[in-house]
């Protein structure tokens, strides 16, 4: 029997997609951060970030970076399907990641969030670019959300959510949030900002990143 | 003093030894006796388990047979172990006395903290009703606003003020300047700068922090056997006022620095003209315009206008918290006032680097327990 196993086993996207627009936010130091959709040759790139954070305990970035880093893989490796990966860039070097999942049109799945630059609060305007994706671009009805760090729980999921109890999250059957249509419409406003179009300048300027040295990690 | 920040891998007395041993060095007093140890910290105990803090400080640096004690009064624990230590030695008792101020806050959730600060308030009138001192500087700025035409911008400008402060500082807690734009203005100012007690926002409050600093105190005779720059304690003031905010006569005054600034200058024989530089109790940005009017600094109601036309900045004629004050350099609370007097120290010896005064020969302090009601003020002079 010869067959392409490898069609059997890889998958993508089973629904409609279109690419995130990407869109310049302001950051409170004064820094523009550019976020786009990554692209799948990008992923070493990603996963060479995320790989200093899996044994970061501090602020849960270990099990962040622990199930982004497969996620992203998965994307990488045609093993996950409908999943989008945003990246925020400042100054041409990697400020952000995040992530989401199409279970089908209708819902989504967030999965991670992670800020490589902290205290520039990059991490909320990811966390909000993801589900404005999601939402406005993907037409999702609704998005089930959870939370592993109390200062995600905190900054993020009490901003944006109301618990959806009774459904699993994928994210090892974790409680459950949900950001509905009419959750959205009411939180967008003080939630998710962001110009477009980006400059052609500071687009081509991002069209690459650079992975900056995580000065806030602590050496062993 | 220690880096501020968030010190995971240290402990509290970890943190105090490292700023004592520091400043026992760049008094090249390592190997000399040291009469008395004050140590100022308002949660050793409750955050971290250690109670006679001083004592656990002595037997650490091997000072015995130093006298030890600890003080506390609130955030305002620092000044206060200053003053006592100036006491101390005015009255003849000790020759030298080392103050070291120290705190670690940040591995305790941020509910907890706010929790623990707000029984500094008056616990029948204001804490059991859910006062938290953000709250209370929250109220402080809306009397403000309506009654001296304060904005929320003048907020800003003193938090981009303090953070590009911060920015020069190598031992502030936050060294990350930010823009106008950035936190006040911009539509992604709600996200940038989130609401924490209307109308003060994520960037008009100062970080919890974990840090420590020292400061040797010696008579003035023996200053230099320590060093050829000695800085005196000019003038020392501290007043209290009621507890509860509502029960004062006006709850945009800060009687207690009024009064413990006025004593301060009485005993320096200086007036508030006569400062090169301050370093100001700015938990929250709209005590930093408050306590430059009721020091003496400026009138009543016009401490934003000021800071607008810059005077307040690095290079303009009352440069206020050079350090970054407690919002930039940050808040570890028994540290706080000992840390200003090292940043005040280090100002006028000319060694504050790209965040020099230039020429400053005298400055002040003040370091708040409580909501304004207890306050220590301090002036100090390059000898």
């Amino acid at each position: 029997m010869s067959e392409d196993v490898e069609s059997i086993l890889a998958v993508d996207w089973d629904i409609p997609w279109k690419e995130y627009p990407p869109k310049l936010v302001l950051l409170p130091s004064g820094e523009r951060m550019v976020i786009r959709e990554a692209r799948r040759e990008e992923v070493p790139k990603l996963l060479q970030a995320i790989r200093p954070l899996l044994t970061v305990e501090k602020d849960f970035y270990d099990i962040v970076a622990a199930r982004l880093y497969g996620e992203v893989l998965g994307w990488y490796r045609h093993r996950a399907r409908n999943e989008f990966v945003l990246v925020g860039i400042v100054d041409g070097k990697l400020a952000g990641i995040s992530n989401n999942r199409a279970v089908d049109q209708k819902t989504h799945v967030s999965l991670h969030t992670i800020a490589l630059k902290r205290g520039a609060r990059a991490g909320a305007h990811m966390f909000a670019a993801k589900q404005e994706n999601s939402m406005e671009n993907l037409g999702a009805e609704e998005i089930l959300v959870t939370a592993e760090s109390p200062i995600g729980f905190r900054r993020l999921i009490s901003q944006w959510c109301e618990p959806r109890p009774g459904v699993q999250h994928e994210l090892g059957g974790a409680k459950t949030w949900v950001i509905t249509r009419d959750i959205y419409k009411k939180v967008k406003p003080q939630q998710v900002f962001g110009s477009r179009p980006v400059p052609d300048d500071l687009l081509k300027r991002s069209a690459t990143f650079e992975i900056a040295p995580l000065d806030w990690v602590p050496r062993k | 003093m220690t880096k501020f920040g968030r010190h995971d891998e240290r402990s509290l007395i970890d943190l105090m030894t490292e700023s004592s041993i520091r400043a026992l060095e760049h008094a090249g007093a390592t190997e000399k006796s040291v009469d008395a140890v004050y140590a100022a910290s308002m949660l050793a105990g409750e955050l971290n388990n250690q109670t006679a803090i001083a004592s656990a400080l002595v037997d650490q640096l091997a000072l015995f047979p130093a006298a030890a004690e600890r003080l506390e009064n609130g955030p305002a624990a620092g000044a206060s172990a200053i003053k006592n230590a100036y006491c101390g030695i005015a009255c003849g008792m000790y020759d030298t006395v080392l103050v070291t101020g120290g705190e670690k806050m940040r591995h305790v959730r941020a509910e907890t903290i706010t929790d623990y600060v707000a029984t500094m308030t008056n616990m029948e009138e204001e804490y059991v009703h859910g006062i938290t001192l953000p709250s209370l500087a929250g109220m402080l700025a809306r009397i403000y606003m309506e009654r001296y035409g304060v904005t929320r911008e003048d907020l800003s400008r003193v938090a981009v003020k303090n953070h590009l402060n911060g920015s020069k500082n190598p031992y502030a807690h936050i060294q990350q300047p930010i823009s106008l734009e950035g936190i006040y203005g911009s539509p992604e100012a709600e996200v940038n700068n989130p609401v924490i007690a209307e109308p003060l926002r994520m960037y008009d409050c100062c970080p919890v922090t974990d840090g420590a600093a020292s400061v040797l105190l010696c008579a003035s005779e023996k200053a230099k056997e320590y060093t050829d720059t000695p800085i005196s304690i000019a003038g020392i003031g501290h007043a209290t006022d009621i507890m509860a905010v509502q029960d004062r006569k006006d709850p945009a005054v800060l009687e207690a620095l009024r009064i413990s600034a006025v004593q301060a200058f009485k005993m320096a024989k200086m007036t508030p003209q006569d400062m090169n530089l301050a370093e100001l109790h700015d938990a929250f940005t709209i005590l930093e315009i408050v306590e430059s009017e009721d020091a003496g600094f400026f009138k009543k109601g016009t401490g934003h206008v000021a800071l607008r036309d810059g005077v307040t900045s690095l290079g303009g004629k009352l440069p206020i918290n050079m350090s970054g004050g407690l919002k930039a350099r940050g808040h570890p609370v028994g540290a706080t006032g000992v840390s200003q007097v090292v940043e005040l120290v280090w100002q006028l010896r000319g060694e504050a680097d790209k965040r020099q005064v230039k020429g400053a020969r005298r400055a002040f302090s003040c370091n708040m327990g409580g909501f304004g009601n207890n306050v220590v003020s301090l002036v100090l002079e390059r000898s």
